[in-house]
C-alpha cells in the first residue's frame, strides 16, 4: 500500500491546498495562542474598555456589551468552532465508514436494510434533525453537543464509501487476499479501508466546512453551543440587538467564520485535486 | 418506462415512511419535557399537567403514541400546536404560500444567475473565472443568518433602500392599487431573496462550470467554427444550451430549497414563511409543530428528489434501464 495518501503530502500539493492548510493553521495557531496576549473572554466588567466600545487599538475588534473584548471571544470561538466541528466530524466519518464498508462488503440483505434506513435517514435534511433533538435541551454540554451533531452526520459518509467498497470487492488485489484465506474482517479493514480513505479525507474535510456553518447556525438559535462559552453564532446573535449601533459586535464573528470556512473548503478542494484528478 | 417509474414512486414511498417512523422516534429520545414551556409560563398544577398530558397523548406508552401518530399521518393530522393551540396543518398552510413565493424566486435567482455564471466562467477562463470562482467560494461559506442581518442593516436601516422586515407595509393605504401591491410586496421580497440566493448559487455555478467547459470540449462545438458560425452563437446556443441539461435536472434536488434553506432568513426579515414558523416553534418548544413543519420539509425532499430522478430519466433513456 505504498500508493496510501499521505494527508500533508496530498494537502500541499496543489495551491490551492497550500494555502487552504496555511490559512487553517493560522487560524488555529490563532485560537490556541490568543489567551497569552489577549484579556480573558471570561472577565466581564471591564472598566479601562468599557462597554460597546468601535474598534481602537486596545480593543482591534471593538467591545460588546458587556465590556468584552470581541478579538478575544473571536479567538475562543475559534477553538471552539473548529474542535466541535474536528471532532464531530470524526466521528461520523468513523461512523459511516463502517456502516459503509460493512454494508458494501456484506451485500444481501444487510445492505439493501442499511441503505434504507440511511435514505431515510437522509431525506430529513439535518438542520431539522438537529432541531428535533436540540430543542428539548434546555441545558446542554459541548461534549453532547458534539457526540450529536457526529451521530447526525454519516448517512452520506456510509454512502460514499460503500459506493467506494462496491467498486473495490471485485477487484484483482480483494480476490487475492480472499483466496489466500483472509477473513472478512481483514479483508474490509486491512484492504477495503486504506483504499477507500481519499474519497473520505475529501469529504470528511468539507464536512468540516459544513459543520462550522451549521453549529454557527445552531448557536445562533439557542440550540448549539450555551453561553457563557463563547461562539461566533452566539457571539452574532448577541449583537443583534446593538447591530445599528455597534456592528461590530456582530460583524467580526461573522468575518471569522467566512474566513474559516473559506480556508477549510480550499484545503478540500488541494485535497480533491491531489487525491482525485478526474474530479477536480 | 411505466414500470420504472411505479418503481421509483414505491422507493419514494418507503423513504418517506422510514423517514417520519426514525423522525418520530428521535423526537421521544430526546431529554425533556413538551409541557415545560407551558408550566414554565403558567405554573401548571400537576392536575392541570395532567390534563394537558392526556389531551396531548404524552402520558400513552411510546408504541401506543407512534400508533396514534402513524394515523393521524395518514389522515393528513398533525396535531395541535402548543403555542397557538390550532391543528398544524391550518398553520403550515397558511405560512406556504409566503415560503413557495420565497422559494420559487430564491430558486429562479440561483439557477438564473448561477448557470448564467458558470458558463461565463467556463467561456472566460483565467482572471474572471478565478474572480467569480472566489467570489461564490465566500459566498459559500458566509452564515446566511449572518448575510441577513447585514443587508438588513446595511439597506434597510443605514441606506433605507428597502424594507428590512415583514411581506407588506403596515402603512399602505387601505384602497391602494393592485399594482401598488404587487409593488410593494416586490419591494419586501428583495432582501430575503437575495440574501438565500447568494449564499445557495455557488453549486449551480460549479455544476454548471464544469458541464460548459466538458461541453466545449465537444467535436459538435469545433464543427460549428468550421461552419464559419459566430462565436457568440457557437457559446451561447450550441453550448450553453446543450450545458444546461445537467443542471436543470438538479432542479428537483433544490427544492428542499423552499424551506429548509430558510429558517434563518425567514427569521431575520421576518418573512411569515415555514422556516420562521419552524424557527418560533424552536423557540416555544412547540413541539407538534417544528414536527409537523420538519414532516413538510423532508416530504418536499423525497418529492424533490423524485422529480429530479425522473427529469433525468426522462432526458436520458439509459438511466430508466436497470
Amino acid at each position: 500500500m505504498s500508493d496510501r495518501p499521505s494527508f500533508l503530502r496530498a494537502a500541499l500539493a496543489t495551491p490551492e491546498g497550500r494555502a487552504g492548510m496555511l490559512a487553517v493553521g493560522a487560524i488555529v495557531l490563532f485560537g490556541i495562542a490568543a489567551p497569552f496576549f489577549l484579556p480573558d473572554p471570561a472577565a466581564q466588567p471591564d472598566i479601562v474598555r468599557g462597554a460597546l466600545q468601535p474598534p481602537s487599538p486596545l480593543s482591534p475588534f471593538g467591545t460588546d456589551d458587556l465590556s468584552r473584548d470581541v478579538l478575544a471571544r473571536v479567538a475562543v470561538g475559534a477553538r471552539v468552532s473548529l474542535a466541535v466541528a474536528a471532532i464531530a466530524v470524526a466521528l461520523s466519518a468513523t461512523l459511516g465508514t463502517l456502516v459503509g464498508i460493512v454494508a458494501g462488503y456484506a451485500g444481501g440483505t444487510a445492505d439493501a436494510v442499511l441503505m434504507r434506513l440511511v435514505d431515510g435517514a437522509l431525506a430529513v435534511p439535518r438542520l431539522f434533525v438537529l432541531l428535533l433533538l436540540l430543542a428539548a435541551w434546555e441545558r446542554m454540554p459541548l461534549l453532547a453537543l458534539i457526540l450529536i451533531i457526529g451521530v447526525t452526520g454519516w448517512f452520506g459518509t456510509s454512502r460514499l464509501v460503500r459506493a467506494e467498497v462496491l467498486r473495490l470487492r471485485e477487484s484483482e488485489y480483494v480476490r487475492a487476499a480472499e483466496a489466500l484465506g483472509a477473513g472478512p474482517g481483514r479483508v474490509m479493514f486491512r484492504h477495503l479501508l486504506p483504499n477507500t480513505l481519499g474519497p473520505l479525507l475529501v469529504a470528511a474535510t468539507l464536512a468540516v466546512g459544513d459543520v462550522i456553518l451549521l453549529e454557527a447556525g445552531l448557536s445562533f438559535l439557542g440550540l448549539g453551543v450555551r453561553p457563557p462559552t463563547p461562539s461566533w453564532g452566539g457571539m452574532i446573535y448577541d449583537g443583534r440587538a446593538v447591530l445599528t449601533t455597534a456592528p461590530w459586535v456582530s460583524i467580526f464573528p461573522g468575518l471569522a467564520i467566512i474566513v474559516t470556512v473559506l480556508s477549510v473548503n480550499l484545503l478540500a478542494g488541494g485535497l480533491r485535486a491531489a487525491l482525485d484528478p478526474r474530479k477536480a | 418506462m411505466g414500470r420504472w417509474v411505479a418503481g421509483r414512486l414505491v422507493q419514494a414511498i418507503i423513504t418517506a415512511a422510514i423517514a417520519a417512523v426514525l423522525m418520530f422516534f428521535l423526537m421521544r429520545a430526546a431529554p425533556g419535557d413538551p409541557l415545560a414551556r407551558l408550566s414554565e409560563d403558567r405554573q401548571l398544577t400537576p392536575g392541570q399537567a395532567a390534563v394537558l398530558r392526556e389531551r396531548y397523548g404524552l402520558d400513552a406508552p411510546p408504541a401506543t403514541q407512534f400508533a396514534a401518530f402513524a394515523r393521524g399521518l395518514l389522515r393528513g393530522d398533525l396535531g395541535t400546536s402548543i403555542e397557538y393551540g390550532r391543528p398544524v396543518t391550518a398553520l403550515l398552510g397558511e405560512r406556504l404560500p409566503a415560503s413557495l413565493l420565497l422559494g420559487g424566486t430564491v430558486l429562479l435567482l440561483t439557477f438564473g444567475l448561477g448557470s448564467w455564471l458558470g458558463a461565463l466562467q467556463a467561456i472566460r477562463r483565467g482572471a474572471a473565472d478565478r474572480v467569480l470562482g472566489a467570489a461564490s467560494l465566500a459566498l459559500y461559506a458566509t452564515p446566511s443568518f449572518w448575510l441577513a442581518l447585514v443587508l438588513a442593516w446595511l439597506v434597510g436601516v443605514e441606506w433605507r433602500l428597502l424594507p428590512a422586515a415583514g411581506m407588506r407595509d403596515p402603512f399602505l393605504p387601505m384602497d391602494a392599487s393592485t399594482g401598488e401591491r404587487l409593488a410593494d410586496l416586490l419591494r419586501h421580497l428583495v432582501l430575503p431573496a437575495l440574501t438565500l440566493a447568494a449564499v445557495n448559487i455557488a453549486a449551480t455555478m460549479r455544476y454548471q462550470r464544469a458541464a460548459m467547459a466538458e461541453t466545449l470540449e465537444q467535436p459538435y462545438i469545433g464543427a460549428a467554427r468550421a461552419r464559419g458560425l459566430g462565436e457568440r452563437r457557437i457559446r451561447w446556443r450550441h453550448g450553453w444550451r446543450n450545458a444546461l441539461f445537467p443542471v436543470v435536472t438538479l432542479f428537483g434536488l433544490w427544492l428542499p430549497l423552499l424551506v429548509a434553506g430558510s429558517v434563518f432568513v425567514e427569521k431575520i426579515y421576518a418573512w411569515p414563511g415555514l422556516g420562521a414558523l419552524a424557527a418560533d416553534a424552536v423557540a416555544a418548544r412547540d413541539y407538534p409543530l417544528l414536527m409537523g413543519a420538519s414532516l413538510l420539509v423532508t416530504a418536499l425532499v423525497i418529492a424533490g428528489s423524485l422529480l429530479a430522478d425522473l427529469a433525468y430519466a426522462a432526458l436520458d433513456p439509459r438511466v430508466r434501464r436497470p
